[in-house]
């Protein structure tokens, strides 16, 4: 397609307000639990007591006479098993004959309100028989019966994977020196201020709407469907703006699909918002000759992600470093604890720690610069890795040199005295996952625009935004291929019924996804609008330039179309105006079992300095000051950029 | 419960309103007054998300009974902006990327409010203390209280835009 005049951008890389900054400010934006329906019901979860146990039985009497409840659901109501993976299909809405960690849920109580619901809740009589309690990963590996589930690699392994590009275990041998370190990283919790909250309605066609602080609608809208037994295209899921997601809702949940399923029941509209104390039970985390590597995972009681997470563990160690020879085992392991996905960096930062730790003691021994040791064996630009990945551009030369600079590390690393010093770490990840969690050909998002003769254009994509801007990036891309300004462009986002499809707001993939659908979207339409344009001013498309509103000739700015009238001409030649834009990763050059995990079509790199003192008397430390230098391509609204940066 | 008949100030406006006695001004604001601009982010009195302002004071909303407010001046987040334009804070925030997810930024505006109404001239030290039971999960908070510094600038000059 034949573009327009090439032009500076007006939008990309300025630092503007955030085109839904108004309403979080002013307390408008609608979070999931801020929903409030005529004749809405509240569900509150019975979650279990017991970090393992069998569910011997259920009375749901007592519950049902409480003054205000209206239905009692248990695991025999929605019998058909979930996952976010296809291969790990092992979660029920409800329990329903074990629990397998303390917070699992096994009932669900709707009442008229939240007390009321809570206590039905209590009144819930459950008999559970007590069994053996698994609580680390290496109990897991030892204690192979009781099986917390009857399948996985074997005992309670979950799952096992193991790989060798080159001859790492003979490179090894043959160094000169082979440093052997073993790292253990703590559990955490995501945290983020909104607690998980779900409304869920029959609308007046009869078809079912959840709205939900999820992440990944869509990935939520094929589990709906599934375990409700409906066909997709009669369900719509509106994912709301999260209050921060980290991770913590990209998981279709129980809460979720119970709470549709309340509502199909009682045919009306049906809420529940989790408590602080539920959100922590719903999830939690876990010159180089050549390397290898081994990660033990404590994978909590269900697969949930944990078959990407494992692979996660071992796949991006190597595009910061040049590793020739490169070895990976990794080994996840069930526990009688909440399932453990992704959150910030799917299993990445964890081993990258390792890593980086285990660098900084290479140096101290062999006596040579942090800075320097990295610095020399950088995996370079435009190359494929041991294990196939392909890097393209690749700055972390210029993020080490920089925060070298800034911390005058050359002159103060290692002469700050006792109990004070400077520290150095890089990292790397993706610009989102080359294969989406179902493999398939398809689009991983797409955008639609709509335009018309008031001027207005509606871009829609089925991104979620959770804070990070991704509404913001939208806006912006398309502004900036059709010389407008964000504000001017309205979004629709989040919305399985109205939105094209996108994968979700997971694996750092919005903005390079969705905005490479964006820009395509809006090109198109310029082409419409240029077409319609040119013929009116009668000069050839590449000589118009879209910017300020206007639709003008480059080398007479004077000569051209304000934005509107150019649209009016634009639907008077082609008929309603719409475009399509949609995205998909380039192929990974790995053809390998698991090379899936990995690929992507960008990495970002950084390099971070950091001081820091510790107390002698107790070992007590505190970070006296961080110099961080990313990079991540074009920025696209600095504002934001830092706000990533920094949180 | 039968429910209490409680009369109060809301962001300037006499209002009165019917609830259980047992609920808490968070539940009484978001529940039966409609205003769902001030979040509950563990309705435990540790994250700050639901701060409002009592009489001009900054309190966790989740730790104050709805019957405790009878004919105090309550001001949330609705009651910053003076219709559309927003308040010199609220401006701040939504240009220096203070506000991310906007989660936390109700309660933290408010806080923030009932400082800069003390202490015009709050230097970074104090903006950090007062806001030190607010948690925000997204910013790493260097913008919010950047964002604080200039709303109290514009404030001192008396200019306001939306």
């Amino acid at each position: 397609m034949s573009g327009p005049h090439k032009r500076p951008w007006n939008v990309i890389g300025k630092p503007s307000r955030r085109v839904d900054g108004r309403a979080k400010v002013r307390g408008e934006t609608k979070f999931a639990d801020d929903l409030y329906v005529p004749r809405m019901l509240w569900m509150k979860l019975l979650r279990s007591p017991h970090a393992h146990a069998r569910i011997k039985r259920i009375s749901k009497l007592e519950a049902e006479e409480v003054s205000g409840v209206k239905l009692v659901l248990t695991g025999e109501d929605m019998p058909i098993p979930f996952g976010i993976l296809p291969v790990s299909q092992d979660e029920h809405a409800l329990c329903l004959d074990r629990v397998r960690f303390v917070g699992d849920p096994l009932a669900a109580v709707v009442a008229t309100d939240e007390w009321a619901a809570e206590e039905g809740v209590n009144a819930l009589e459950v008999e559970y028989e007590p069994l053996t309690t698994i609580a680390s990963p290496e109990e897991a590996l030892a204690t192979p019966e009781p099986r917390i589930h009857e399948y996985g690699d074997e005992g309670n392994v979950h799952k096992k994977v193991a790989f060798e590009f080159g001859d790492a275990e003979g490179s090894l041998a043959s160094s000169e020196r082979v440093f052997e370190d073993f790292f253990y990283y703590a559990g955490n919790t995501h945290l983020p201020i909104e607690e998980h909250a779900t409304l869920a309605a029959v609308d007046p066609d009869g078809k079912l709407v959840v709205w939900s602080s999820t992440q990944t609608p869509h990935y939520l809208h094929r589990a709906l469907a599934k375990v409700l037994g409906i066909p997709a295209h009669l369900i719509r899921v509106v994912a709301t703006p999260n209050g921060g997601g980290f991770g913590g809702k990209s998981d279709p949940f129980n809460h979720e699909i119970a709470c549709a399923k309340a509502a199909l029941v009682l045919g009306r509209p049906v809420k529940i918002c989790l408590t602080r104390e539920e959100v922590f039970c719903v999830k939690k985390d876990g010159t180089i000759e050549g390397m290898t590597l081994e990660t033990l995972l404590d994978g909590g009681a269900y697969w949930s992600y944990g078959v990407a997470s494992t692979f996660y563990t071992g796949a991006l160690q190597t595009v910061t470093y040049h590793i020739p020879r490169y070895g990976f085992r990794g080994c996840r392991a069930f526990t009688n604890k909440p399932p453990c996905g992704p959150k910030r960096g799917h299993g990445t930062p964890q081993p990258r720690f390792a890593l980086e730790v285990q660098l900084d003691k290479i140096a101290c021994e062999l006596a040579i610069d942090p800075a320097e040791l990295r610095l020399k064996q950088l995996a370079p630009s435009n190359s494929v890795t041991a294990n196939w990945l392909r890097i393209g551009t690749m700055n972390l030369r210029q993020c080490i040199e920089k925060v070298v600079e800034g911390s005058s590390w050359k002159d103060r690393r290692a002469k700050l005295g006792p109990g004070r010093g400077l520290g150095l770490a890089c990292s790397s990840y993706l610009c989102g996952a080359g294969l989406p969690i179902y493999w398939n050909d398809m689009p991983q998002t797409g955008v639609q625009l709509r335009l018309d003769r008031s001027g207005e254009v509606t871009a829609f994509c089925g991104a979620t935004e959770i804070g990070q801007g991704s509404d913001h990036v939208l806006a912006a891309c398309v502004a900036e291929i059709l010389g407008l300004e964000p504000f001017d462009v309205r979004v629709v986002t989040g919305d399985t019924s109205l939105t094209p499809v996108d994968l979700g707001s997971y694996s750092s993939r919005v903005t390079l996804m969705m905005g490479n659908a964006a820009i395509q979207a809006a090109e198109r339409a310029r082409f419409l609008i240029a077409d319609a344009a040119s013929e009116k001013l009668g000069v050839p498309q590449d000589k118009l330039v879209f910017a300020g509103k206007r639709v003008f000739l480059a080398e007479n700015p004077e000569k051209g179309l304000d934005w509107v009238a150019a649209l009016v001409l634009a639907e008077a030649k082609h008929g309603t105006l719409g475009t399509v834009g949609s995205y998909k990763p380039p192929a990974s050059p790995g053809h390998y079992k698991g090379a899936g995990v990995g690929p992507s079509a960008a990495y970002s790199y950084s390099a971070a300095v950091v001081e820091v003192s510790v107390d002698p008397a107790n070992g007590w430390y505190r970070c006296e000051k961080i110099w961080i230098a990313h990079d991540i391509g074009v920025s696209i609204n600095p504002v934001l950029a830092r706000g990533q940066v920094e949180g | 419960m039968k429910n209490v008949h409680v009369a109060l100030t809301l962001n300037g406006e006499r209002v009165e309103v019917a609830f259980d006695p047992a609920k808490t001004l968070l539940e009484v604001l978001r529940e039966d007054l409609g205003l769902t601009g001030t979040k509950h982010g563990c309705e435990l009195g540790e994250c700050g998300a639901c701060a409002v302002l009592v009489d001009g004071v900054p309190v966790l909303s989740c730790l104050v009974l709805g019957v405790e407010c009878e004919d105090r001046e309550i001001t949330s987040v609705e009651g910053l902006a003076r219709g559309p334009e927003l308040h010199p804070l609220q401006t701040a925030f939504a240009d220096l990327g203070a506000a991310q997810c906007g989660y936390c930024t109700p309660g933290i505006l408010c806080t923030a409010k009932a400082l800069l109404d003390e202490k015009p001239q709050a230097s970074r030290g104090e903006i950090a203390e007062a806001l030190a039971g607010n948690i925000c999960r997204c910013t790493g908070y260097l913008q919010i209280f950047e964002a604080v510094e200039e709303a109290a600038k514009r404030l001192r000059e008396g200019s306001v835009r939306s």
